[in-house]
């Protein structure tokens, strides 16, 4: 490499980041960190970044990244307001940090469910096997930077009623949190997680998180995933799933609130017979911004994969949808739906709306759509018309626009749950 | 009930409305008449606040009200209701809970307490009889994928749940098949009492066998032009409009 090059920001940026202290894969951690020392935050010329600017992230000062005392908390303070389920387990971390303190429930029976920095090195050696690190400045950060995260194994044969939950929270100031988490569903089991990150006091602070999750043979995994850090804070996350034959992996995203937001799901369906639903909400305003990229890789036939994401962006909100199908050769019988709806509801709102097939098989069935507009207003008129106010008019009916996504979520409690920060954000009735 | 003075209504700078006068009482049916054009739709625009209409000149007194100082919605608050010539289809939104909300917004607006979920079921199975509008209709969403008389029965369905003072029909009867037709017409009727009133759009005479109006008026040219009991309907089925219009433009 040209030694006069300018130090890449990435240099500077990891440089005050604690390197992780969990037994990763020797050969993985220094792939990590030749990555984080040859390349530089992507621009909006790199085709995958082209409509979300991380320049904001690249300037977060993280010369400060001390240990802190964790914030005064109680498990009622958890329970309160951030626990979606009152059922099953309850996992808290803090700027990634676990905080056993606050964390409850009873460990269901037939699985291995504990921090990253419970496991071992025999545990941990099966993480970031199938993670591209090439080119991927926050994957290589995360391996190199990996705080904690949960190692969740569900034995084969098992049913796991109650979801596990994983609340992250994030604090302070520039606080670059590098999540880790590992998700083993084996043969025949089946489990529902949920993932949700609130700010509490939070500014200009970075979630960095990364889910390895793999789904065996005829597993059912449902992942239920709220974000709602707030406004002056950023969110890269990225869930690399592996899915092998007849198993369902579901996930369910709402981002209602952050001013950065980037979804990575790259699903890769190596099995016959599988179904992946990706499902997804936005509600945005102000300057927020969320982006999801999105790619399902149908390797095998006999599979289907329906993409459903809605999103409402007010004021000068931006969003980005980019989903990726791709067919392979021998995926015949694929079926692959994918859609993207938007209403905007000012005139300064943007969305980028970039669905994508790639099909190499020759009998398959795959559609996809995407609408943008705004609200019908022949449609708010109308219900004005019977006495509804012009403000209910307008919710009721983006209500029933996100409504098309919520009513595919099957855990009420996180539904409900989702209303209520509607409500509490926009002050919708739902 | 409703005395509307010299109105006149144009859009986009093109008057429609050049000086509409009509009284209607308490208990009365009017049925308004007139050919293609002549702003028989504008005037239900207008009644009902659309804002891409600007009122020029003229007044409306709606019980005592300024009509045209109120929105949209009061309008409907007070009491007014337009069944839409083309009712709009709104996906998601299921027709039980708009209603619901309407019902709670216009209670609320007259300091009345929200009705409880018994009593509105109650109300939606007994109202939607009355157009005998399948039940299953009232937990879809408002006019999706409804036919077009199914349509024009769940805009009676909405009156009815509303109990208005006074309703306008926007060429309720158009397109419907004579079945359809008499149900949406016998349901108006149960509906009409001695403390509210109907004002009857239409085009064609047909509906007014069914839904007896006390006044018919034919609007022609922005105005009312001639108005007469209910026979002058037939007269007008039987010899169409050009001898009125021959009559007003002779004026």
């Amino acid at each position: 490499m040209n030694e006069l090059i300018q130090e890449s920001k990435v240099v500077s940026f990891v440089e005050h980041l604690p390197k992780t202290m969990l037994p990763f894969n020797n050969d993985l951690l220094s792939k990590a960190s030749d990555v984080l020392k040859s390349i530089d935050f992507p621009t909006t010329r790199s085709e995958a970044w082209k409509y979300t600017r991380v320049g904001r992230i690249a300037s977060i000062s993280t010369g400060n990244q001390v240990a802190r005392e964790g914030k005064n908390l109680s498990r009622e303070d958890i329970n309160s307001s951030y626990q979606v389920s009152k059922a099953g387990l309850t996992f808290v971390f803090e700027n990634g940090v676990f905080r056993s303190d606050l964390s409850s429930g009873e460990f269901p029976v037939g699985a291995t469910i504990k921090p990253l920095t419970g496991c071992d090195k025999e545990e941990l050696s099966i993480v970031g096997k199938s993670l591209q690190l090439d080119n991927e400045v926050f994957h290589a950060m995360n391996t190199a930077h990996a705080v904690d995260g949960m190692y969740i194994s569900i034995n084969d044969k098992t049913v796991i009623d109650a979801p596990i939950q994983l609340i992250h929270l994030i604090t302070g100031k520039n606080t670059i949190s590098n999540l880790r988490n590992f998700i083993q569903i084996g043969k025949f089991a089946k489990a529902e997680i949920m993932q949700s990150y609130f700010a509490l006091d939070a500014e200009t602070s970075l979630t960095n998180v990364i889910t390895e999750v793999n789904v065996a043979e005829n597993a059912h995994l449902t992942i239920n995933k709220l974000q709602y850090e707030a406004e002056g804070n950023y969110h890269i996350a990225t869930e690399q799933v592996d899915q092998a034959k007849d198993s369902t992996f579901t996930i369910n995203t709402m981002t209602l609130d952050g001013t950065l937001v980037r979804n990575n799901l790259n699903i890769e369906v190596n099995g016959v017979n599988c179904m992946t639903n990706l499902h997804g909400a936005y509600v945005l305003k102000s300057n927020q911004h969320v982006d999801n990229h999105t790619i399902v890789d149908h390797k095998q036939p006999h599979c289907e994969s329906n993409e459903l994401y809605k999103g409402v962006m007010d004021e000068k909100s931006t969003g980005v949808f980019n989903g990726k199908v791709f067919v392979r050769k021998d995926a015949q019988k694929i079926n692959a739906f994918q859609s993207n709806g938007n209403v905007l509801l000012s005139d300064d709102a943007t969305v980028d709306s970039k669905p994508e097939l790639e099909i190499y098989a020759d009998d398959v069935k795959c559609s996809h759509g995407s609408t943008t507009g705004q609200l019908d207003e022949e449609a708010v008129f109308y219900l004005r018309a019977r006495g509804i106010s012009e403000k209910s008019a307008r919710h009721l009916m983006v209500a029933a626009f996100i409504g098309d996504v919520l009513s595919k979520i099957e855990n009420d409690e996180f539904r409900d749950f989702t209303h209520t920060l509607l409500q509490e954000r926009f002050g919708w009735e739902f | 009930m409703i005395t509307i003075k010299n109105l006149h209504a144009s859009i986009d700078g093109k008057e429609i409305l050049k000086g509409l006068n009509l009284e209607v009482k308490a208990g009365e049916v009017h049925a308004i008449m007139g050919p293609n054009g002549a702003g028989k739709s504008t005037l239900a625009s207008v009644l009902a606040g659309r804002e891409e209409y600007e009122i020029t000149e003229g007044s409306v007194d709606f019980d005592g009200q300024d009509l045209l100082e109120l929105s949209t919605e009061d309008r409907a608050r007070e009491g007014l209701f337009l069944a839409f010539q083309y009712p709009i289809e709104i996906p998601g939104v299921s027709n039980v809970n708009f209603l619901r909300t309407s019902l709670n917004e216009i209670r609320d607006y007259k300091g009345e307490e929200q009705i409880s979920a018994k009593d509105f079921m109650a109300l939606v199975r007994e109202k939607s009889a009355l157009v005998e509008l399948d039940a299953k209709l009232a937990s879809r969403s408002v006019n999706e994928g409804f036919s077009g008389g199914e349509k024009k029965r769940n805009e009676i369905f909405q009156m009815a749940m509303l109990n208005p003072k006074l309703s306008i029909l926007d060429e309720t009867d158009s397109g419907l098949d004579i079945d359809a037709l008499r149900i949406v017409a016998n349901g108006v009727n149960k509906l009409k009492t001695a403390e509210n009133a109907t004002i009857v759009i239409t085009h064609y005479q047909r509906l007014l066998d069914y839904i007896v109006p006390d006044v018919v008026h034919v609007l022609y040219n922005g105005k009312i032009v001639k108005s007469g009991p209910k026979e002058l309907a037939l007269e007008l089925e039987e010899k169409g409009y050009d001898w009125i219009k021959a009559e007003v433009d002779a004026q």
